[in-house]
Order: C-alpha cells, then structure tokens, then sequence
C-alpha cells in the first residue's frame, strides 16, 4: 500500500505552485491512500516487454511552410491581462531585494 | 418548432418556412423560461446570436448557397474559445475572461453559418462525470432535476434534452460527450483523435481531448461533423486526411453484413439490470437488420480507468500551468513587494477547485522523479496493451459495442465525495480515448427500474467514423419504429416551458 504523508502533499503543493490550508492537505493525504492503491494495478500488466504509448497517432516533426500569417496585435495580446505597462505584461517581483 | 431536429429545421430554413432569426429567438425563448433550473449555460450571448441570425438570412434572401445546418443554433461547450466571448473552463480562474482568439471549431462554425447561442457549464476544465465541479454550479438533469446530468460536458447535454439547443459541442477527454449523451437521452459523438482541430480547446490532457458533435439524432450528429472536422495547420496532432463520410453513413444506416462485436469486458457485473436489458434489446435490433454479433475480448480493458488516471493527470498538471496568474485570468495578492511565487500560489489556491488541485497533486506525483516509471511510465504501457486489444478486436469485428454507462444518471450529491466512486462512471468510455479511436452514444431507451435514460456505444477504428453512424443510424431507425416517437417526447416537461 502507497501513501501519502501530509508533508509529501505539502511538498507536491508547492512543486504544483498552490497553497494548500492544512485541513486540505490532510484530506488530500487521506484520500491519495485509496487513489494511488487503485491506480498502481497498472503495474501488474506493465511488463518490460511492452513498449510505452505516449500518443495515440505515430506523428514526428510536424511543419507548415515558413510563411509569416497575420496574428494578435500587441493590443489583443494584452487584452486579459491582469496588469499591463508599456505594452508589456506587469508581473510581481521574480527576484529577491537582495 | 424547438422540438423538431436540427436537420428538419434546416429544411424549413431552406424552403423560407422560417427565418433563422425567428428559429434562434425561439431558442433564446426557451432558454429564458428553463434555464433558471436546468442551469445548462454559463453565457447567452443574445446579441450576437441574433445578429449572427439576421446575417444568414439576408445571405439566403440574396441566393448565396448555404451549408447544409446554416442559420440553426448551437450550444457551446465553455472549453472552447470564441473571440470576445466569456470562456471560464467551469473554473474561477478564467472568470472575466474574453479570448482574443476564435477556436478553429468556432471558426468552422461560423464558416458554415451555425448560429452560436451562448457557452455551456461543465466540470472544472472538464475533469469530471457530474458538471458537479463546475465552480459556477452545477446543472440539472432536464429527465430529473435532483440528478446529474453527466460530465463533464453537462451543460451541452443538458441543454439538447431541454429543447434550448438543437445542436451542441462537446469535447471528449475520457467521456465526457458520450456519458452525458447517454443519462440524458441524446447522442454524442467523440471522432477518431486527430478528426477536429483541437487548436482553442482549453488543454486538459491533449492527447486525450476531442472535441465532437453533441445532437438530438444520429444524422443532425454526423452533419455537424463535417461541418466541424477536417485538418487544421494550427494544430499539429490533427490529421491530414479525407473527413470520413458520416453523414452519407447516417443516411443509409445499412449494418447488412457487418460484423459487431459485444465487448465481453464492458458488460456484466457492475452495469445496471435495467442497462443491461436496453443493451441485449438493441443487439437484437441489429441482428434483425442484418448485423452478425459476435463476441470479442480485451483482457486489458480493465486496466484502463487505472491508468487514465495517471495520464490525465500527468498532462493536466503539465497543461495547467499555464495558469500562472502572469498574462491573463485571475491574480490574487499582487500587493508591494509579493514576490510572483507567493502570487502564484494564492492565486491557483483561490482559482482551481478541490478536483483540479487532486488531479494536479496526483499528476504531479506520477511525474516525479524516482516515480515516473512505476506510476506515469506503466500507464503508457497499458495504454499500448488497450490499443493491442482494440486492434485484436477490430480483426474480428467492423465495429465494437457496449452499454456507454454502467448506471443510470445518479443524484447530485450521492457521489461528491467519493472520487473513485465517481471515476467508475467513466469505465466503458476511457478505453476509446486511450486508443485514440472513434466512439459514439445514442439513446437505447430507459431503464424499467428507473424510467431514466441508457446509452448504447458504438466504438470504430481509427479514421472509420462512418462505421459507428451507419450502426448508430440503423438502432436508431429500429428503435424509433419499435417506440412510435423519439425517446425525448417521453421527457417530463418543465416548469418553465410548454
């Protein structure tokens, strides 16, 4: 049986990029426990002799000719964002005062 | 006029019985009087409807020749974008939001002069089986208000069985056309992977998604396909070949010869009496127009549910990323001095919901490092035994069948809290998605023990679509005699209409 400590879902979370109150991370944990058990019966036909599927259709390098077509406008581009300067989207801080 | 199917009402289109105008007015009506409790629509776009309407009758008054469903309405799944058009996804994340962007569906759509009405609820980007998870509510079976009306793509479901569209779009990730199609009486269609443009479909787990037609009638089904599919440059996973002939399928609905073969796995235990009478019933139907039914097997089937639900998560915690709170959608705590990752977190906190945070964990999981292989890794492989089975299948048979659902709808609520309960629904229809191959829902009638609607499948080889709307035709056809009217005319009325 697999399990889910509360401070690997809190681990996860954070990889995931979402914060998490401690009574969801404890029900997250809880409920792993019988999600994981369920989905781990993929082991038991995975043998080393099957190859992997990643992709219904045997596609490779798909291109269209390098033609320039009309796309967004700087103005359009922008349009949903949540905070703009300059023609350019304004984000929050990416690096430390330091 | 609402009731009748969207191939009849494009004939009164077409003979000037009606304008567009008045037939999206109707719908507009309709809308207006039920909608409060079927709750299938996040947005109705009354103006552009209208005046969309008013464009297509003025090209059919000056001569202009018309594609065949020109000026009649349609429901939109809210996972596809439409420029200028609110598109949430079912999720509070995008609320607000209007895409700059046509989605090649919509851009088909509006080539062929289908009249948009507005966008359809679903479960939160489209992980679920309830339209339960959407965070703007959820929607109410028209059969039966107090059940669901399957997911995710409930809204579009919902909204057919309601007579507020005679058309809808859907998108099919591991059964999200087909099991709502099934509970509510209607017919869904998920084509072979790669048949329709996935280009401005929000992303769950793309080499999953479909996106198809959702209708009232096999043959309303298929025209919507071809009008619908077809190869797309922007999207590269899209195939770069004929769009097979549904609609001359859904025409002559000849099974005369054809081999089907009854998924031995995907009946039995587990499926509902009163589904497994509907399905044995509409065999014999098939035999008696000429079908041979034979038996098949996929030994692998049952690994199937086990391993969606490490694909779909793994490509959804991947996809979903791009909601990062930075170029569009909702941002919470943008305050001086909060750095992007503290934006970051409190925004996917407050914008995602408790399924799409349990899919993006659990993705993220299968994902990581020194688990890849046992978890991510095994799945694909099944993935390649699903397909093995499916091609073993098909050298016996033309086409594949089995009952869509094990179950009936079931009440909103009884399976909220119960994940794996609710990922159960899902049984039947994941397989085709896995295999990338075509697969259908239509009407079989109700179950004796609950009066509610079941769903017959139909599942056809990779770029064989019309395989499962001559079958689709021909049940259709054999049911309609045997019951004397459509399976919708027994549907109780609601409060709101007439």
């Amino acid at each position: 049986m697999t399990s889910l400590s509360r401070d690997d879902v809190a681990k996860l979370a954070g990889l995931a990029r979402i914060e998490m109150s401690d009574e969801e991370l404890v029900a997250l944990s809880n409920e792993f426990t019988v999600i994981l058990d369920a989905v781990a019966r993929v082991q038991e036909v995975a043998s080393a002799d099957v190859e992997a599927t990643s992709h219904p259709l045997p596609l490779r390098n798909v291109f269209r000719p390098d033609v320039v077509a009309p796309s967004l406008t700087p103005a359009e581009a922008l349009s949903g964002a949540p905070a703009q300067e300059e023609q350019r989207f304004r984000v929050p801080q990416i690096l430390g005062e330091e | 006029m609402i009731r009748n199917s969207a191939s009849e009402m494009a004939s009164k289109l077409a003979s000037g019985e009606i304008t567009s105008v008045e037939l999206t007015q109707a719908h507009l009506d309709r809308i207006q009087a039920v909608d409060t409790d079927v709750h299938a629509f996040l947005y109705v776009d009354t103006e552009g409807a209208l005046t969309q309407a008013a464009a297509v009758d003025a090209k059919r008054k000056s001569g202009e020749k018309l594609s065949p469903l020109a000026g009649v309405p349609l429901a939109l799944k809210d996972v596809m974008t439409q420029k200028g058009i609110p598109t949430t996804c079912g999720s509070k994340i995008l609320e607000g939001w209007r895409p700059p962007y046509d989605s090649t569906v919509v851009t088909n759509l509006k080539k062929n002069d289908i009249v948009i009405l507005g966008k359809t609820n679903m479960d939160e980007f489209a992980m679920g089986s309830s339209t339960e998870n959407s965070a703007y509510g959820p929607t109410h079976n028209p059969w039966d208000l107090t059940r669901i009306p399957g997911g995710s793509g409930g809204g579009s479901a919902a909204s057919l069985a309601a007579f507020e569209a005679p058309l809808a779009i859907g998108t099919d990730t591991g059964g999200s056309i087909r099991q709502p199609a099934a509970v509510t009486g209607t017919v869904g269609v998920k084509p072979t992977y790669g048949g329709v443009s996935r280009f401005g479909l929000v992303a769950f787990s793309s080499s999953l998604d479909q996106a198809g037609p959702c209708a009232r009638t096999v043959l309303d089904a298929a025209l919507l396909h071809e009008a619908i599919a077809g190869h797309d440059p922007k999207d590269s996973t899209s195939i770069n070949a004929p769009v097979p002939a549904v609609v001359a399928a859904a025409k002559s609905g000849d099974v005369k010869g054809m081999k089907i073969g009854v998924v031995k796995e995907l009946n039995g235990d587990g499926y509902q009496p009163g589904v497994r009478k509907r399905f044995e019933e509409s065999l014999e139907l098939l035999a008696a127009a000429g079908a041979e039914i034979v038996e098949v097997s996929a030994p692998n089937f049952e690994y199937a549910l086990a391993a969606y639900y490490l694909i779909a998560p793994s490509e959804c915690s991947s996809n979903l990323a791009r909601f990062d709170a930075m170029r569009y959608g909702l941002r919470v705590g943008d305050s001086d001095g909060a750095s992007a990752e503290s934006v970051m977190n409190l925004t996917r906190e407050v914008g995602f919901g408790r399924e799409v945070k349990r899919r993006i964990i659990l993705g993220t999981y299968a994902l990581s490092s020194g688990y890849y292989d046992a978890y991510y890794g095994s799945a694909q492989k099944v993935r390649t035994l699903i397909t093995q089975d499916f091609n073993k299948a098909f050298e016996i048979a033309d086409v594949l069948v089995s009952p869509t659902c094990p179950t009936t709808a079931f009440k909103i609520g009884e399976k909220a809290n119960d994940p794996l309960a609710m990922y159960l629904n899902d049984i039947a229809t994941i397989p085709v998605n896995m295999a990338g191959i075509g697969g259908m829902s239509l009407p079989s009638g109700v179950a004796d023990e609950d009066g509610l609607p079941v769903g017959f499948q139909i599942m056809s080889p990779v770029m064989k679509d019309e395989r499962m709307y001559s079958v689709g035709a021909s049940l259709e056809a054999a049911l309609l005699s045997k019951w004397g009217a459509p399976l919708l005319s027994k549907i109780p009325a609601l409060a709101g209409g007439q």
